[in-house]
């Protein structure tokens, strides 16, 4: 263990180049460039405000904006990162064909990367309540566990996603559909009030995303969600952390010979 | 002293079907293949190769094609991991390896030279120091802020030449990359190699060239089909490496047989439109055989060869006596008028040469 942390410092600085990498190369050539970060989910939440706020007719309620953008937020991180990750060692064939480095470099700077935009993007927040005219309370504090939980989850998923996808090719294709699925089981866009006497609810508890997302919101709307809520992603996460490590380990040295 | 590089037992398999396993669907039928089909397409690149390296050891690693160079290069610079046997290094590497991949694209000069040297393992101040000079022996001053993916492929070898050879190691492992870019930049590239041997650092250098391999290194080794043939000193194992690729005599023998014929072939032709030459100049210019090879430039040792040919042309064509020749040069004359008068009716030109 000691050697690994060894390792990883030892690796910072590449860490840090391929992160940097991730996030000049998005908005390369564009001319807003990060500043996009904001102006997307900022302008994609109102589309979601209007639609789903006149479909569920939430339009005078101030507060749903606040509750999109925390889902919306979360999951594009989600999304984004896994994505990113299960990408990440075939994208860097080139390198990882002349010099030995660990494999786990990739998918994580793919990860953090995106959570670094996703942090910044989290300064749109600030105008949405204050059109929704919510106050920060003392369940405000929640937002960190909430981003540390997403966070482990999301480097959990990414790396096993990245080892099964050196393997076989189809996890690109079938990871689509399954954030599909966890996108429509983490009420992102609609009220949770509308399903919650639904006999499928027990879905969405198991939704690890949805956990997250909605930790956040009882952060940002002031309320508590309980504990149950509250540990069960960061359990998930773990757990899927030390099966994608051990799994990248255990399975580093056949890459090369699949890339 | 400690070896710098122990390789003990080295093994390296390949399974040739692997391309077929990069599918669920492909993983599940190989599930219930035959397993005998499977060992079929198992391939050893290496097997069973033992050796050591001590600091200033410098080696060529000869061979024929698909014996293993590569791979041995890539298993010791940890590309690929072994899978029998150990390799131990010891100190700083430089892998030149594929110069021009493993930049990124989109990337400028400047932003891949911090992403390539962090993978090389160098620390970003090193970098900051070294910056310029890696851009100067690259000779890319004017392409600093270009994409990479404008680059031409010599540009990028250089680039990754340039990166690659920034630190002092202790491992320099060279992948016949000392043919990178034109006839200037190759002379710079080897001095720079060859500066760097100064000191203790351990070199492998794959190559196809014996020459060079015998001015780079000190020692050397054979592998033929992935096992370890001959292993020491240069000029013990340069021999045997000869003797190696020395073609079996009776094949020099055909192959020097057959250039001869075409050498005499090549020179029959040539005399022979000379000696046509001289035909027509003692025909044309009343000279004799001897006045017409002197204008020719025809060394006098060789006038009988030529006479010969001459004779030869003659009985094989017939002699074109004097009173022949110029009835020849009348009707041409004629042919020639008759032009001169209508030299717009090709018709009648084709009907009068018809009628001759």
């Amino acid at each position: 263990m000691k050697k690994y942390i060894k390792g990883f410092y030892d690796y910072r600085f590449l860490l840090s180049e391929l992160v940097k990498r991730g996030i000049r190369l998005k908005y390369r050539k564009s001319y807003l460039g990060i500043v996009w970060s904001l102006i997307e989910p900022l302008m994609t939440t109102v589309v979601l405000v209007v639609v789903f706020g006149a479909l569920f007719d939430r339009l005078s309620d101030p507060t749903f904006a606040t509750y999109i953008m925390c889902g919306r937020l979360t999951f594009t991180f989600f999304q984004n990162g896994t994505k990113g990750a299960s990408k990440a060692i075939r994208g860097n064939a080139g390198m990882i064909k002349k010099v030995y480095v660990p494999k786990y470099l990739y998918p994580l700077s793919n990860v953090l990367y995106n959570f670094i935009i996703y942090l910044i993007s989290l300064v749109v927040l600030v105008p949405v309540m204050i059109y929704s005219r919510l106050l920060p309370t003392g369940h405000m504090i929640n937002v960190i566990p909430s981003i540390l939980w997403l966070l482990i989850l999301t480097i959990g998923v990414g790396m096993i996603l990245s080892v099964l996808d050196v393997f076989f090719r189809d996890i690109e294709y079938l990871w689509n559909v399954l954030l599909m699925i966890i996108m429509y089981l983490s009420a992102i866009f609609y009220p949770i009030e509308r399903i919650q006497k639904h006999h499928l609810m027990w879905l969405l508890h198991l939704n690890p995303v949805y956990c997250i997302i909605e930790m956040f919101r009882g952060a940002m709307i002031g309320h508590w969600v309980g504990w149950k809520v509250c540990s069960y992603p960061l359990i998930f996460g773990v757990v899927c952390c030390i099966i994608g490590f051990v799994a990248m380990k255990k399975t580093q040295d056949q890459f090369i010979l699949h890339l | 002293m400690k070896p710098t590089v122990e390789v003990s037992h080295l093994g390296m398999k390949f399974n040739l079907s692997q391309e077929m396993h990069d599918t669920l669907k492909d993983y599940f039928i190989n599930l219930f293949r035959h397993h005998d089909k499977m060992k079929k397409d198992e391939f050893w690149a290496l097997t069973d190769v033992s050796f050591k390296l001590y600091p200033g050891d410098r080696l060529g690693i000869l061979g024929l094609n698909g014996a293993g160079k590569s791979t041995i290069l890539k298993a010791i610079a940890g590309v690929y991991h072994p899978t029998t046997g150990t390799v131990k290094r010891k100190g700083k590497l430089a892998p030149l390896l594929e110069l021009g991949a493993g930049f990124e694209p989109q990337y400028s000069a400047r932003e891949n030279i911090y992403l390539y040297g962090a993978i090389l393992g160098y620390k970003k101040d090193f970098i900051d120091t070294k910056f310029d000079e890696i851009i100067r022996f690259a000779e890319l001053e004017d392409f600093i802020e270009v994409p990479i993916k404008n680059y031409s492929s010599g540009m990028k070898s250089r680039l990754g030449f340039a990166i690659c050879t920034a630190v002092n190691p202790d491992i320099l492992i060279l992948d016949e990359v000392l043919s990178v870019g034109d006839k200037k930049f190759r002379r710079k590239s080897e001095d720079k190699i060859m500066s760097m041997f100064d000191g203790n650092v351990t070199v492998l250098f794959v190559s196809h060239s014996l020459d060079q391999v015998r001015r780079i290194c000190n020692k050397a080794m054979i592998l033929d089909h992935g096992h370890l043939k001959a292993f020491g000193d240069i000029n013990d194992i340069a021999p045997i490496y000869e003797q190696m690729t020395q073609e079996d005599p009776e094949e020099i023998a055909k192959r020097e047989k057959i250039a001869h014929e075409n050498r005499v072939k090549k020179l029959r032709a040539a005399r022979k439109t000379k000696a046509r030459d001289i035909i027509r100049m003692t025909n044309n210019l009343n000279l004799t055989d001897e006045q017409a090879m002197a204008a020719l430039d025809i060394p006098e040792s060789k006038y009988q060869i030529y006479l010969d040919v001459v004779k030869e042309i003659e009985d094989s064509e017939g002699v074109l006596t004097k009173e022949q020749a110029m009835k020849q040069a009348a009707a041409e004359e004629a042919a020639i008028d008759r032009n001169a008068t209508f030299p717009s009716e090709e018709e009648q030109e084709t009907t009068g040469d018809s009628d001759d």
